[in-house]
């Protein structure tokens, strides 16, 4: 296949039609996401395509929809389930925790649960209350979750396939403000897996280490700060459970110096458990603190306010200036 | 002896008084509104048509962030508050806007929300309204709480709590039903079955015989009316909150109406439904209807008709003149109403951010 140019949502929607086409045990479901495609597109004409009982509308409850799906997953299919926005999937947060999670564990391996949970999350597009939650950390706390966050359309195709295809749960957040952005990909070519972070920009004075919506701000901060003089390496996670601790470990090592970067509120976070990682496993190689530039410690604001709460460029290179270049 | 169905069941047809060509028909156990209740309600109607007109004009203007109108359903919008005292209480999704308007609340406080100048713009215990819920069916179980509190503390309160025909298959409206039937709490829970959910259309969502005989399992009457006729609204709505009030337990009424339009601004509805399905609904208008009748009675002189254009014309010019400005907003409230003391870290976060705006700024 030659490069072809589009965006994100493309790019998940042709991950669901190629899964669906390679193995007829995946059925998507959810709310929406027959006749209208999902509020953003994502599941546009599988219906058509696959027919209803490959793809259909649910009744609007999302513990029933995920909690059908473990049902389906224990009968042999592997169900994909889309939960409208990130703040909606929280109905279903007792099926997520209580038994998505600990299916494998409780029966000793016996049942297990090849499902994918999607959803869209975090802000930037100016949503209105509950539209622009990053509720990634629920879920990485909870023991027995997969979590996966694509910042590339390449990503998006190849991890949204493998965890398709991955024999235990998946919780699959999509950036939502990534969605709409273009990128000249082939998508036949083979990406890392689940459990892999990637060096997606190399450079001798600092790492900063982001995943989903904050890696292409991350990336533009390193552009920044290149032209004024400093080299960064950024590190784009993918996927947050399981933690690449060596990938991350081996680019703070190089730059002595580290940034975590997420859209996300910083307390109790995904950002607290990577900067508590690389204090425990990097210490003797870090010149400076690890420093956090992440999202306050508040609701996600309305849309007039939202610009204050996500990281910004000037925030990550205001961090990075504060890594004790030189002793004061 | 009645049975309990006969109890708990509701009418075999949707309760309509006024039908769609404005005739009036006679009903066993509903008695037509009186005509000031009915012109009253005709000038709220022009009213509240006139917001929802005006409310999408300024979506189109990027004055507002997105609108979830109610055209179409104004009948509903409005019994549902006409038939509430002052003391009672009222729970809203976010369709509701025109219904929050009529219990008093500020028009332009009313769109804060869709707005996107903040979450919630008015004083719920000012007009006892409480925030418009977005998480669906989530607002239930708040407005058994009320209710419940009011029976403890010996107030006739009554609670209108207002749900989407899509909520009704979310598990908090089956706990709020069976919360309030086990408490007999004073709510009426008034489910406007627009016939869609975004896109998802009612026969996906539920297979019961009508949304109103989800009670009975519960042990909570239903009763259903045509959610386009004011008449049997007010009378079927005004029924239900004088049972509740007198200690009956709580109700549930399904108003059968349409969604005129598309889900909100945002959505496309060629995607899932065709145009001349919405052709008849748009017959069976509720203010056309209302219309005709008060006509033919003779009591639609110029003014009432006068006076119902004024209000439509203050309201229209109340959201044009409010919502033009761009809205204040305070980046230091982002912390300021969290905790009822504030916290340290908040405390460093608040200041960070009035740092890095002052940096801005220099
Ligand atoms: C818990 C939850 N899930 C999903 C949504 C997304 N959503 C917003 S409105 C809507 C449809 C609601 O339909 P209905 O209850 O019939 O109300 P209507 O919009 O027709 O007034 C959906 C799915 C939500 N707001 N909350
Ligand atoms: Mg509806």
């Amino acid at each position: 296949m030659t490069h072809t140019k589009i965006s994100m949502a493309q790019a998940l929607n042709q991950a669901l039609r190629d899964a669906m086409t390679a193995d007829e045990s995946v059925v998507m479901f959810g709310e929406d996401v027959g006749a209208l495609g999902g509020v953003f597109r994502i599941t546009d004409g599988l219906t058509a395509e696959f027919g209803e009982k490959r793809c259909f509308d649910t009744p609007l409850a999302e513990a029933g929809i995920v909690g059908m799906a473990v049902g389906m997953a224990m009968n042999g299919m592997r169900p994909v389930v889309e939960m409208q926005f990130d703040a909606f999937g929280y109905p279903a947060f007792e099926q997520v925790v209580s038994h998505v999670a600990k299916m494998r564990n409780r029966t000793r391996g016996r049942v297990q649960l090849p499902m994918v949970i999607r959803i869209p999350y975090g802000g930037g597009i100016g949503g209105v209350e509950h539209h622009s939650d990053s509720s990634e950390s629920y879920f990485a706390h909870t023991p027995g979750l997969t979590v996966v966050t694509p910042a590339t359309v390449a990503d998006a195709y190849g991890l949204l396939r493998k965890a398709i295809e991955f024999p235990d749960p998946v919780v699959f957040m999509e950036p939502k403000k990534l969605y709409w952005a273009k990128e000249e990909v082939d998508l036949t070519e083979s990406q890392p897996g689940i459990g892999t972070a990637v060096v997606r920009r190399e450079g001798a004075d600092a790492t900063l280490i982001a995943y989903g919506p904050a890696v292409p701000v991350a990336m533009e901060a390193a552009e920044v700060a290149a032209a004024e003089g400093r080299q960064l390496t950024v590190v784009d996670l993918r996927s947050v459970v399981p933690f690449d601790d060596e990938t991350v470990c081996a680019a703070v090592r190089r730059t002595g110096r580290a940034v975590v970067v997420a859209e996300a509120s910083g307390f109790a976070s995904v950002s607290s458990e990577i900067v508590a990682r690389v204090t425990e496993k990097c210490f003797h190689s870090l010149a400076a603190p690890v420093r956090r530039v992440t999202a306050f410690d508040i609701p996600f604001p309305p849309p007039k306010l939202e610009r204050y709460q996500l990281p910004s460029v000037d925030r990550i290179l205001d961090a990075v200036d504060d890594l004790q270049w030189e002793d004061s | 002896m009645t049975t309990v169905e006969e109890r708990l069941l509701p009418s075999a047809e949707p309760v309509c008084l006024i039908d769609q060509n404005g005739v009036p028909h006679d009903h066993p156990s509903y008695r037509l509104p009186t005509k000031e209740a009915l012109l009253d309600g005709y000038t709220q109607l022009i009213r509240g048509r006139r917001f929802n007109d005006q409310a999408s004009a300024l979506v189109r203007q990027g004055r507002l962030a997105v609108y979830p109108s109610s055209f179409g359903q104004e009948a509903c919008q409005l019994a549902a508050t006409m038939v509430l005292r002052d003391g009672d209480w009222l729970f809203p999704t976010y369709r509701d806007s025109v219904s929050i308007m009529s219990r008093g609340v500020d028009p332009i406080e009313t769109l804060t929300l869709l707005r996107g100048d903040w979450h919630s713009g008015y004083d719920p215990y000012e007009h006892k309204v409480a925030p418009q819920a977005t998480p669906l069916a989530t607002q239930l179980p708040h407005a058994v709480g009320v209710a419940h509190a009011a029976r403890l503390k010996g107030e006739d309160t009554v609670v209108m709590a207002l749900v989407g025909d899509g909520g009704t298959s979310e598990g908090d409206f089956h706990e709020a039903l069976n919360f309030a039937a086990v408490f007999q709490a004073p709510v009426v829970f008034f489910i406007q079955n627009n016939e869609y959910a975004i896109s998802v259309p009612l026969a996906r969502q539920s297979a019961a015989p009508s949304l109103a005989h989800k009670g009975i399992g519960y042990g909570v009457p239903g009763e259903r009316a045509d959610g386009n006729d004011l008449a049997g609204l007010l009378a079927v709505l005004g029924q239900a909150v004088e049972k509740a009030r007198a200690g009956e337990g709580p109700q549930l009424i399904e108003a059968h109406t349409y969604r005129v339009q598309a889900h909100t601004n945002a959505d496309d509805a060629s995607r899932y439904r065709q145009d001349d399905e919405v052709a008849p609904w748009l017959d069976r208008d509720p203010i056309a209807r209302l219309t005709t009748y008060l006509e033919q009675q003779g009591w639609l002189d110029d003014d009432v008709r006068a006076a119902a254009e004024a209000g439509a014309v203050e309201v229209a010019a109340q959201l044009r003149d409010g919502l033009m400005p761009e809205p204040e907003v305070d980046p230091a409230d982002l912390f300021a109403y969290l905790y009822a003391g504030q916290t340290q870290q908040l405390r460093e976060q608040a200041a960070f951010l009035r740092d890095e705006l002052a940096r801005e700024e220099a």
